[in-house]
């Protein structure tokens, strides 16, 4: 019996999501009585993959090869199942990140079997799995189990902390052969673009400083980007800054766009609309900035400054350098 | 070119949410329904598909109890849908599965060449009915699709990930989820919610196959902790940044 951990690459490098869905799979492997199995797609995968054991991988099984250096749901989906099958998991966790969530969703519905995505919980009574999961755009929680197994879970990323507990541990890798012939995938990724800027996602961000139409324009960012430079934080905003076309689609935070769960959220004149927080109250800390006292971002913020932020950002920038000197 | 969309009338997204008496499901009184958020853009897309190509039929599909989704479906046809299927099934129990499998029965039989939906569903954000029909179909799905061109046999779609855009190539038929961002809805015109009272909405009895994943209980997030307002204006900002330090201790 064992718990699968999918173990998400871009360019060649495991992400920390992955580090996060094999200390996931520990936990549950030692709480249902099992080892821990970690599954890495790719090519040129092989250094990375051996360790994986450093994380708490047991065993260790890449599917390495030059098709698969770029994504594909029925590519990655196919080696997916082929680990499932070798591994007869009793669980299999994906990180819920872009590339996990497609894949788990295909995944689940070739094995036919039940899958909770974007999962911030799991407990074991009785021998009896259950997860939680936020539904409603975190307005409520549910408690799910499934019936069937594997039991595909979604992790949502930052939810655990990945522990790397045998530092510097290398394990073997088996390889898993393609047993598909990559011609008959019909929909694959061809490449990557805009990925230059070295932006940080918000999703992935540990601190994010987000403005919303407060900010009065897209040149309104320029101080936020300076105090998110401060910070090593990435820049997120409401719907309404990107509606209004002063931000890429990308950094939308909310019910409509990412959900994050930062160590950090700094709002910077956004009013806090039911749908800006559902995609960010879940943050561990959160500082609101804002002229109007009465303002509902108030109300789930920590620490709250009332003022005008074309003075308070600047202010705040200069108190986070100094403080971090 | 046969286009079938498939849609699902959920809570508005700013329904505050009220758990039920029997601590399972939504208190479902006061509670405001509207076409699914993502949905908005699967439709669009379908028309302007067939727009594009001059002719042929869009179809909106939908599980759910006519009673109470379909007036919000006749908004679909007013945009300029042809016509609906609504399968009617008890929605107490259902899960993505079972939705998929009740969709892809009724699709099948409609043959399109490609099937339109939203990236997920606002109210159980779950984000797998599209991989669902597209498996049970045997047809690549391209999910969270924010710009889509389509010529001859085949597509051309980007989706936004982490830090980048992938472009995904492929050929229909296929399943693509939309993402917000793929196009700008259109509102229906007088004329177009004139001639959807008249457009077919066919409501069909159907059986859903029992869940695979079964909510045993909802709770609501715990309350967070009563905020402060630490001061007014610039000089805050050192008193702000010392708490995150020496009280969050998050730097
Ligand atoms: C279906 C649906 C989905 C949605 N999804 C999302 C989503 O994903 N994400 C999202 O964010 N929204 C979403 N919304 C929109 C949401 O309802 C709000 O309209 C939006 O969040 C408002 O953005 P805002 O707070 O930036 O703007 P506003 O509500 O206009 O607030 C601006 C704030 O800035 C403050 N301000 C102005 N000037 C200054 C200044 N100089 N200094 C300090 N403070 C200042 C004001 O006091 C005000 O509080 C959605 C809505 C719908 C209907
Ligand atoms: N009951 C339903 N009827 C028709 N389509 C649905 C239904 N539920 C989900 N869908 C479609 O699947 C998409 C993703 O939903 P979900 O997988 O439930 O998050 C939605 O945006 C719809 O296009």
């Amino acid at each position: 019996m064992s718990v699968l951990a999918f173990c998400e690459v871009r360019d060649g490098r495991c992400k920390k999501a992955a580090f996060e869905a094999i200390t996931a799979a520990k936990k549950l492997a030692a709480d249902l009585g099992g080892s821990v199995t970690a599954v890495v797609v790719g090519h040129n995968i092989q250094d990375d993959a051996k360790k994986l054991a450093a994380w708490g991988a047991e065993r260790i099984l890449a599917a390495d090869h030059e098709f698969l250096a770029l994504y594909s749901t029925g590519g990655y989906g196919r080696c997916l199942v082929q680990a499932v099958e070798l591994a007869q998991p009793k669980a299999v966790i994906v990180p819920a990140t872009i590339m996990g969530k497609d894949l788990a969703a295909w995944t689940a519905a070739k094995l036919g079997v039940p899958l909770a995505s974007d999962c911030t919980e799991f407990k074991v009574e009785d021998g009896a799995l259950r997860v939680r999961r936020p539904v409603f755009a975190g307005k409520a929680l549910a408690w799910t189990h499934g019936e069937g197994e594997p039991f595909v879970l979604g992790l949502r990323p930052n939810t655990m902390a990945a522990e790397e507990i045998n530092p510097g541990g290398e394990g073997s890798v088996e390889p898993l052969p393609l047993t598909f012939d990559p011609s008959t995938i019909r929909a694959v990724v061809k490449e990557i673009t805009g990925g230059d800027k070295g932006d940080l996602d918000v999703a992935e961000a540990e601190i994010v400083v987000a403005g919303g139409r407060g900010v009065g324009g897209p040149e309104g960012f320029e101080p936020l980007r300076e105090l998110a430079k401060v910070l090593g934080a990435a820049v997120g905003a409401s719907r309404a800054a990107v509606d209004a076309g002063w931000i890429d689609h990308a950094a939308q935070v909310g019910q409509t766009g990412k959900v994050v769960s930062p160590n950090l959220y700094i709002a910077i004149g956004i009013s806090g609309a039911i749908q800006h927080l559902a995609g960010m109250r879940t943050a561990k800390v959160i500082v609101a900035i804002n002229k109007d006292p009465e303002a509902p971002i108030f109300k789930v913020a920590d620490y709250g400054i009332v003022g005008d932020l074309v003075e308070v950002v600047p202010a705040l920038t200069e108190a986070f350098q100094k403080a971090l000197a | 070119m046969k286009i079938a969309v498939c849609v699902v009338v959920a809570p508005s997204t700013d329904t505050k949410v009220k758990i039920g008496a029997d601590g399972k499901t939504i208190d479902m009184s006061d509670v405001k329904l509207e076409l699914n958020a993502y949905d908005e853009f699967a439709i669009e897309e379908a028309l302007r598909l067939k727009e594009s190509t001059g002719d042929g039929e869009v179809v909106l599909f939908s599980v759910g109890s006519p009673a109470t989704i379909k007036e919000e479906i006749r908004k679909g046809l007013a945009r300029g849908a042809d016509r609906a299927v609504i399968l009617d099934t008890d929605t107490t129990q259902l899960d993505s599965s079972a939705v998929a499998a009740l969709l892809t029965g009724e699709i099948k039989a409609f043959e399109p060449e490609i099937i339109f939906m939203g990236k997920q569903s606002v109210d159980y954000d779950s984000a797998q009915v599209p991989s669902q029909v597209a498996a049970a179909m045997g047809w690549p799905v391209v999910t969270k699709v924010s710009s889509l061109a389509i010529e001859g046999g085949a597509f051309r779609a980007e989706r936004e990930i982490e830090g980048g855009v992938e472009v995904v190539e492929g050929t229909l038929p296929a399943v693509i989820s939309a993402e917000k961002g793929l196009n700008e809805p259109r509102y229906p015109s007088l004329k177009g919610i004139m001639a959807a009272k008249k457009k077919p909405m066919e409501e069909k009895a159907a059986e859903a196959p029992a869940p695979v994943l079964v909510i045993d209980c909802l709770e609501l997030p715990p309350p967070r902790p009563e905020g402060k307002i630490v001061g007014e204006g610039p000089e805050a900002a050192a008193k702000v940044v010392e708490l995150l330090r020496n009280e969050a201790k998050v730097i």
